[in-house]
């Protein structure tokens, strides 16, 4: 919808705001008895017994029953976090680069790294603490290899916060993995579409 | 008085109590479902199919809520006020007569409790001490919104039951009996001599009055939510505050009994078929109770009584008057 009327909030010509012609207020008993009889007659309170009833025969409910029906989420929405996998070799996407630790403003994101046996950086502890967690989106944004992206799940009731953020519970499953059931988070910090056709070489001679 | 005529009045008042009380529960059921619909939502949809159970659900809450009674209200009146006002509502009843007589097993059954001779003024007269309800209960919650809500409740009421009179008053006239059943047989002849075509006016102001007896929605200044939180119902709890609700329930259904026979010919000629237009004129009469909730805003007490005392009286007693001089030219004419 076009918003420019509306954020004009001077009553003018041009805004979508006007003031409601009230008229006269009846000052004599004989004039208020003239206006509730107009206002009777004229057929005002048959409007809206009208109204309803046609909403009523209508039928255009637009209660959603939440838990059996639910309202589709945007994309960019941003619910509790995942830590996803590659899809060839199921292995973890993150690096332990530690970025996302460091971006993040309200400082609830941990996470422990070590150098494994075939000298490659490895995750060892990775949680966020939801309670200080404001949902900003900065730790998907930042992640150079599309690891830690908002999920979809928004139903956070639970005996524990914890029980959302520890790194088992945001890891994609294997078994998940191999069934093809994880899905790339089209939202906050993913590639854009057609990405592959606008990457150009890096120049290396400056 | 024999034994028989006993059992027979003991048996019909446990079943209207038992018929209205069951059909207070539902009638918040259709008042929920409908206002739902006329806003575009579904209603109570959980408790078994499309919600029917929410009744039960609301029953066993209501009798298994702690019963609370506040430190500083007067205890006896404040327990005795939601009894008041489902015992006046069903009190009332005793004079409807809410089928037309039939036979079983060669046995005339009336299903009335007591045709008594004066038994619209008796409805009328019961109903009005359901007015003690809210008003005693109110005025002991020491509670100030109850105390607001008592208040209204007595303004109010001396405002609506002179319009309830005096627009009675005139198909009384031309009745000639106070017996609803009377009043019944005097339009038995068919749709033509309903009372509502010769008396439209009276119709019209006894109907507005019966919503401000029920406090429904253009009057329901009396628990106006938004106002006065619940009114004289606001320290009521539990199935204290179910007896107000059955109470107003009842009321609802009774009234839209007694607009029925009186106005829109009631049952008829006393077939099947009467006593099933009887029906649909009572719930049509029950539905307009909440199709109006849905529709209408509540209008402010003194707009209530101004309206009864300076707009509707002068109404009804002008409808008075020009019903007994054109009985009495009838009558001079007949002659």
């Amino acid at each position: 919808m076009h918003v420019d009327p509306f954020t004009d909030r001077n009553v003018s010509e041009q805004s979508a705001y006007y003031y409601v012609d009230m008229g006269e207020y009846p000052q004599t008993g004989w004039g208020k008895f003239k206006q509730v009889v107009k206002r009777s007659l004229k057929g005002e309170l048959f409007v809206g017994l009208w109204v309803v009833m046609r909403e009523m025969i209508k039928f255009d409910i637009h209660t959603v029953q939440y838990p059996k029906e639910k309202l589709p989420i945007g994309p960019r929405y941003r619910a509790v976090h995942k830590l996803l996998r590659l899809w060839e070799s199921g292995f973890e996407r993150c690096i332990g680069c530690g970025l996302c630790e460091k971006i993040c403003i309200s400082d609830c994101i941990r996470m422990d790294t070590r150098i494994d046996e075939e000298s490659r950086k490895e995750v060892t502890e990775y949680s966020i603490n939801l309670g200080r967690c404001i949902f900003c989106g900065y730790c998907a944004e930042v992640c150079p290899e599309l690891a830690i992206v908002h999920g979809d799940r928004y139903e956070n009731a639970s005996e524990q916060r914890a029980h959302f953020v520890i790194k088992d519970d945001m890891l994609t499953p294997l078994d998940f993995l191999t069934a093809g059931q994880q899905k790339e988070y089209p939202g906050f910090g993913a590639i854009t579409p057609h990405e592959d056709e606008r990457v150009t070489k890096t120049p290396l001679a400056y | 008085m024999d034994l028989a005529f006993i059992i027979e009045t003991v048996v019909k008042i446990v079943v209207i109590l038992l018929v209205f009380s069951a059909l207070a529960g539902f009638g918040t059921y259709f008042e929920r479902k409908i206002l739902a619909f006329m806003q575009r939502r579904l209603g109570p949809m959980h408790v078994g199919p499309y919600g029917l159970l929410q009744v039960a659900a609301d029953g066993i809450k209501l009798f298994t809520k702690e019963d609370i009674i506040p430190q500083n209200v007067v205890k006896p009146i404040f327990k005795l006020a939601p009894v008041i006002t489902a015992a006046t509502a069903f009190m009332a009843a005793a004079a409807i007569p809410f089928w037309p007589e039939f036979t079983v097993l060669g046995y005339t059954v009336h299903p009335i409790v007591s045709d008594i001779n004066v038994g619209i003024l008796y409805v009328m007269a019961v109903m009005a001490i359901g007015l003690y309800g809210p008003l005693l209960g109110g005025m002991a919650s020491a509670n100030k919104f109850s105390l607001i809500s008592a208040a209204r409740s007595a303004a109010v009421f001396i405002s609506y039951e002179v319009i309830t009179g005096l627009a009675l008053l005139a198909p009384l006239m031309m009745v000639g009996s106070l017996s609803l059943i009377d009043i019944n047989n005097y339009q038995s002849a068919g749709i033509t001599h309903w009372i509502a075509w010769s008396q439209p006016v009276a119709f019209i102001l006894f109907w507005i009055a019966a919503f401000a007896e029920t406090g429904r929605t253009p009057f329901h200044l009396v628990a106006n939510d938004h106002e006065i939180i619940d009114g004289f119902g606001t320290e009521y709890s539990g199935m204290r505050w179910g007896l107000f609700f059955i109470g107003e329930y009842a009321n609802m259904f009774f009234i839209s009994f007694v607009m029925a026979l009186i106005f829109l010919g009631g049952y008829g000629d006393g077939s099947i078929a009467g006593a099933l237009q009887l029906l649909l004129k009572v719930a049509f009469f029950f539905f307009f109770f909440l199709w109006t909730r849905a529709a209408w805003p509540d209008v402010r007490p003194d707009q209530l009584m101004w309206l009864c005392w300076k707009v509707l009286m002068p109404i009804a007693v002008l409808n008075v008057i020009v019903t007994g001089v054109v009985i009495l030219i009838q009558t001079q004419g007949g002659m």
